[in-house]
């Protein structure tokens, strides 16, 4: 081959790359705009927003950090973070950990058990306003189910959704029933473990507790760190049970933080102030997931670990 | 300490048809609360008013009251919120299965610059909250005119859901590269290898996300709250919300729950049909290792 067949080659290579290039982009064309017009573009308006004071009416007024000032002043602003701190620190790992449970029962080998997975993942598929203002009915303290089930047993309920104390308690209730979604995720996570692990350790003379202590538990560490960053994040994020359910009361027992900010948003119109609210979401959502991310070579085993020491 | 091989394989045996019991006894009891919300709802609803407050409750109404879901039908005005409800949804489905799977075989087989960067930016999104594009995309839709109308809840759609384009991307890698190449041979364009070799061969993927797409948005209440303000462009999700609050059902808990019984019909009647993709989808595409 000659000098100049090379480089025809070459040009040949370079021009079928670009032409490639052009279908690829041609192709991602969707999520490009997608991401510029509903991710990156509103992130950016959001922050610049959040200096400002606009209600639609007139022009957004610069007014710098005032938003920030006036949120670091508001009761109800730490009220709402309350709120969604404790709700995230219960039932996030409440679960977590219901759901593993859950997960390794429906991963016997029992006959019948796809009817069993399939009741535990419907309340995943039928959730929304419905089953929200069935909860209402649920937890009313004269007529609802729970309460006449505890006085069956001798306990007097309380009135779940008036009581400033309960309020809290029984949303957190019907964010577990709902724990089917991360039950199957930890489930498929279970059916990725390798049978022969399991009876190696059992030839071993591993017990039950020893085998899930030092055999699960590591193999599925990435499944449970893939939903504890899922479960935070959506958990700082419930809107609809607490909007349907409680409306944030009684006596803003259950302001969520996106509750506090949908008021803000589309019922008072401070839209400057409800973009710093989301800022601020944004940050803490942020740092916690950095936070789970950095803890991660601690407690999360990856599969490449396992072939690098075998 | 049994340690012939032959006995611990009867231990085992035996240990297991204990472990399996006590699992299914466990189960019994947790699906039991699993359901007895639901048992409650189609209780209250087949109940007259005067059955909804009585002490001690009863389970089964002695004649029970099959006209309450046409009434509530009626008093809501379903017949529109179902049409507005359905409209809304099956489009977002078409929007969602194609720019998802358009988008994920530029990410699976074609090289350009940036297309990693791309990507990567794309699986960011998946970790922020909404509340942050949420007041400047309002403000956006209300500059065009859009709201109180049903584009805002559908035109996204059409532009990549970042995890349904993630799904489409990882089962595209494990298509493997000699159908494509012999189709390339034949001279097909790589627009006609995506619609006719790829789409046809990731059936079970757009399926899942298929009915994802369908239970998302028809349980979504947040955007048609925020964007649908005239009653007559209501979904079903925000309809129910009125008609709890409203004079026309006051505290009447039976239609009410009857209201609700037929809202959860729909995605309870499709997770029937496509149990194997809600379960099995997610076990087959979802994560691993």
């Amino acid at each position: 081959m000659g000098q100049s067949s090379r480089v025809i080659e070459s040009r040949r290579q370079g021009k079928r790359e670009r032409r490639e290039a052009v279908h690829a982009y041609v192709f991602m064309s969707p999520v490009i705009i997608g991401l510029l017009l509903f991710t990156l573009g509103p992130v950016i308006v959001s922050l610049g927003l959040s200096f400002t004071e606009y209600n639609l009416l007139s022009d957004p007024k610069w007014i710098g950090v005032e938003n920030y000032i006036k949120m670091y002043g508001e009761e109800l602003f730490w009220q709402s973070l309350r709120v969604s701190a404790i709700y995230s620190v219960v039932s996030v790992p409440l679960g977590l950990v219901l759901a593993l449970f859950l997960a390794i029962l429906l991963n016997q080998k029992i006959r019948g058990m796809y009817v069993f997975r399939a009741i535990y993942y419907l309340p995943t598929v039928i959730s929304g306003v419905g089953v929200a203002m069935l909860w209402r009915w649920i937890f009313n303290g004269q007529y609802g189910v729970i309460n006449t089930l505890l006085h069956n047993i001798g306990i007097k309920g309380p009135n779940w959704l008036i009581d400033e104390k309960w309020a809290l308690t029984a949303l957190i209730i019907t964010s577990v029933w709902g724990v089917g979604g991360t039950m199957l995720i930890f489930l498929a996570g279970l059916q990725g473990i390798p049978q022969e692990l399991m009876e190696a350790a059992e030839i071993d003379g591993a017990g039950r507790w020893q085998q899930f202590r030092h055999v699960t538990m590591p193999l599925i560490s990435h499944v449970t760190f893939f939903n504890l960053v899922l479960g935070i994040i959506g958990a700082l994020q419930v809107f609809t049970d607490a909007y349907v359910i409680t409306n944030g009361g009684p006596n803003n027992a259950t302001m969520f933080i996106s509750v506090y900010l949908y008021r803000h948003a589309f019922i008072y119109l401070n839209f400057g102030y409800s973009a710093a609210l989301a800022w601020v979401l944004f940050l803490i959502v942020m740092v916690l997931t950095l936070l789970v991310f950095r803890s991660s070579p601690i407690w999360v085993f990856y599969e490449s670990e396992r072939q690098g020491k075998s | 300490m049994m340690h012939t091989p032959v006995r611990w394989f009867r231990r085992r045996s035996s240990q297991q048809l204990l472990m399996a019991i006590g699992a299914a006894g466990l189960l019994l009891g947790g699906a039991a609360v699993i359901m007895v919300p639901f048992l409650w709802m189609i209780s209250t609803s087949l109940k007259q008013a005067g059955e909804v407050y009585l002490m001690p409750p009863i389970w089964v109404p002695d004649n029970p009251q099959w006209v309450n879901f046409v009434t509530a039908w009626t008093r809501l005005n379903f017949s529109l919120y179902a049409s507005n409800t359905f409209l809304i949804v099956s489009t977002v489905m078409v929007g969602t299965l194609f720019s998802a799977s358009f988008a994920a075989y530029g990410f699976a087989r074609l090289r350009a610059p940036g297309r990693d960067f791309i990507f990567m930016l794309l699986l960011a999104t998946l970790m922020l909250p909404g509340a942050v594009t949420l007041v400047p995309t309002y403000l956006m839709f209300n500059k065009v005119g859009w709201v109180n109308t049903f584009l805002p809840l559908i035109v996204p759609a059409f532009f990549g859901n970042a995890f349904y384009v993630f799904l489409m991307r990882q089962f595209y890698i494990t298509i493997p590269r000699e159908l494509e190449e012999s189709a390339m041979m034949d001279g097909a364009t790589i627009y006609q290898i995506w619609w006719y070799i790829m789409l046809p061969l990731s059936g079970p993927v757009l399926a899942t996300i298929a009915v994802f797409t369908f239970v998302g948005t028809y349980n979504d209440f947040f955007t048609p709250l925020i964007y649908l303000s005239d009653v007559t462009m209501h979904t079903i999700a925000v309809a129910l919300t009125y008609f709890q609050g409203s004079a026309k059902i006051g505290p009447k808990m039976h239609l009410l729950m009857a209201a609700v019984s037929i809202s959860v019909i729909p995605p309870l009647v499709l997770f029937l049909f496509a149990q194997r993709y809600f379960v099995r989808g997610i076990v087959t595409t979802g994560i691993k290792g």
